[in-house]
């Protein structure tokens, strides 16, 4: 319509070229939203879809065995069986049960978090729990990993702790649990899970609160209006609302802990995870198709999971 | 009705209490060893406190050359950031067109796969076309998961910046550079002060793509990695940790007074 009100001369020509160029997209604003997409589609197509397709592609080549080159003259699945290696499949097996753990605990200690910070939480108290999420949630990853360094070290805070309480004897006896424990718990599992909680915590809270905070007061007015308690009127109509903000903050979680590499390295056992595996894979031991093939099962992971998700009408709660 | 709400349960009370404290402690920790005495080990509680370690950190060259690498790379990824995220953002929400759902995908994708296999495959591009890791391999990375952030700043606040604002003004007289710097840009301002501010905030933070795409080059959060893998001096870490939070911090409050009224979520934070 609007083309055809400029052809008529409705609108009155202007001087000047920046005029000029303002009317001509006026009357064609296809050309005007083609011309602004194409800056970021040829930055994100060809800088990071480009990229991807690479690194897809690499993950179809084999190094030779003898001259540890990567042989680029054929396709080939060699590497994929590499992959289904006992050793290998460990790897994924212990990344993806420490993210499937770190998800469901996380998921415990946000939701009373997100409750109390969406429904009771008021002023000052609001205020706390605003910063209580945003500060861990924005303060360097780094620096996190470090206070938790600070937190788990033989001769640090946690330790000294349990040493006033005089339960020193009750750490000891989780650290001698077989696989969770270990020397100290800087260089154990439970210290890896901690980390990994703490650091992911807020992606959890933040999409739960935000649930819990959509759901109308008249609808728990009129469940309590119905003789509901309290208690069933949480379990009825609180938590089912609830519950895509809880797949939503899943999905961050369980892939953030897929894809990660620093925090098993810093604070952990001398066992890899899938990211620790792809980045010596693809440095040290410069075996680059196997480091690719690895990054392919974290995708294959989300891409199974975001469906379920999608499917369980998480997307609703980002 | 419920006008000062129900009280809280003291069992929710508790459980809350405690999660806020998980969630605060080691941030205050942080703040308390950087002015410990204690050199050498992570002893707690730190047998003194000082204020050397700030002169100490100050006159350290390493420091300052991995700050100044982090802040270029964040503005210059920033402003590329910001061009393309805004211009994206503009077409997007501007018109409903064929292929619109997978531009959204294609904008948020960098952020919704882990940063290693972003950092991997730019590592491997960069390989295979024989690009030589410098300073600008590393903004390439930064800018591609900054574009994000700005997008979804930007696209909210389209959202609610009605069309016929701008029709009114073109009717007015107005062409469509006058449009733009007028009626556009003053009602986008803080969206994009904000998204550029989280971009900041993101690129200055980021380690996991700059390890693959980084060559002799330190920024920042390299230089952190490098004195967590293998301490040298630990003091010096636990002040350049403080100013980091800091640093990072008050970005994040600005923009969250920029864009009060209901446009945060997660995937609007960005990370």
């Amino acid at each position: 319509m609007s083309v055809a009100a400029a052809e008529s001369g409705v609108i009155l020509q202007r001087r000047g070229v920046l005029a000029a160029i303002g009317d001509y997209f006026w009357r064609r604003p296809g050309m005007l939203i083609f011309l602004m997409l194409l800056p970021a589609l040829l930055w994100l197509g060809i800088v990071y879809l480009g990229s991807l397709l690479a690194l897809l592609l690499q993950s179809f080549f084999a190094i030779d065995e003898f001259s540890g080159v990567v042989d680029r003259s054929q396709l080939t699945l060699k590497t994929y069986a590499e992959l289904l290696r006992p050793q290998n499949v460990d790897i994924i097996f212990r990344t993806v049960l420490m993210a499937a753990s770190v998800t469901v605990a996380s998921a415990v200690i946000a939701f009373p978090i997100a409750y109390v910070a969406a429904r009771y939480a008021k002023g000052y108290w609001k205020a706390l729990f605003y910063l209580g999420v945003m500060l861990p949630l924005w303060a360097s990853y780094l620096v996190k990993i470090y206070a938790w360094k600070l937190i788990l070290a033989r001769e640090g805070i946690l330790n000294w702790v349990f040493e006033q309480l005089h339960l020193t004897w009750l750490l000891q006896a989780w650290l001698s649990i077989p696989v969770i424990g270990g020397n100290s718990l800087s260089i154990s599992y439970t210290g890896t899970f901690l980390v990994f909680l703490y650091v992911w915590m807020p992606y959890m809270i933040l999409p739960i609160q935000a649930a819990i905070e959509r759901v109308p007061t008249n609808l728990l007015d009129a469940s309590s209006d119905l003789g509901a308690t309290p208690r069933q009127t949480f379990w009825k109509v609180i938590f089912p609302l609830a519950l895509p903000g809880v797949i939503a903050g899943s999905i961050f979680t369980f892939s953030l802990t897929l894809g990660d590499y620093i925090i098993p390295q810093i604070v952990g056992t001398s066992h890899f995870f899938i990211g620790q595996a792809v980045y010596s894979h693809q440095g040290t031991a410069g075996n680059i198709p196997l480091a690719a093939a690895f990054t392919v099962v974290p995708i294959v992971i989300m891409g199974i999971y975001l469906t379920l998700a999608k499917r369980a009408g998480a997307f609703d709660a980002l | 009705m419920r006008s000062d709400g129900p009280k809280t349960p003291l069992g929710l009370k508790i459980a809350s209490g405690m999660g806020l404290l998980f969630m605060l402690a080691p941030l205050a920790l942080i703040f308390l060893c950087a002015f410990s005495t204690e050199e050498r080990t992570y002893q707690w509680p730190p047998p003194g406190f000082t204020l050397k370690w700030f002169e100490v950190t100050w006159n350290r060259a390493d420091v300052w050359q991995a700050l100044t690498l982090s802040v270029q790379v964040a503005s210059i990824s920033t402003v590329i950031a910001l061009v393309l995220g805004t211009l994206c953002a503009a077409a997007v929400s501007g018109t409903k067109f064929f292929g619109r759902e997978t531009i959204s995908l294609l904008v948020i994708l960098p952020i919704a796969l882990p940063g290693i296999i972003t950092g991997i495959a730019l590592r491997s591009a960069f390989s295979l076309a024989e690009i030589p890791f410098s300073f600008w391999t590393i903004v390439l990375g930064h800018a591609t998961f900054c574009i994000v952030v700005v997008y979804n700043n930007a696209v909210a606040r389209f959202r609610r910046l009605h069309g016929s604002l701008v029709e009114a003004a073109m009717d007015l007289g107005a062409d469509g550079s006058q449009t733009f710097r007028h009626v556009i840009l003053p009602n986008l301002g803080t969206a994009l002060l904000a998204g550029g501010m989280l971009a900041f905030a993101l690129s200055f933070d980021e380690v996991i793509v700059t390890t693959f795409t980084s060559g002799q080059q330190q920024t920042l959060p390299i230089w952190m990695l490098e004195e967590l893998i293998r301490p040298r001096q630990r003091p010096v870490t636990n002040v350049v940790a403080m100013v980091v939070v800091i640093v990072t911090f008050l970005p994040i409050l600005a923009a969250f007074y920029l864009t009060r009224g209901g446009e945060q979520s997660v995937s609007g934070m960005g990370k």
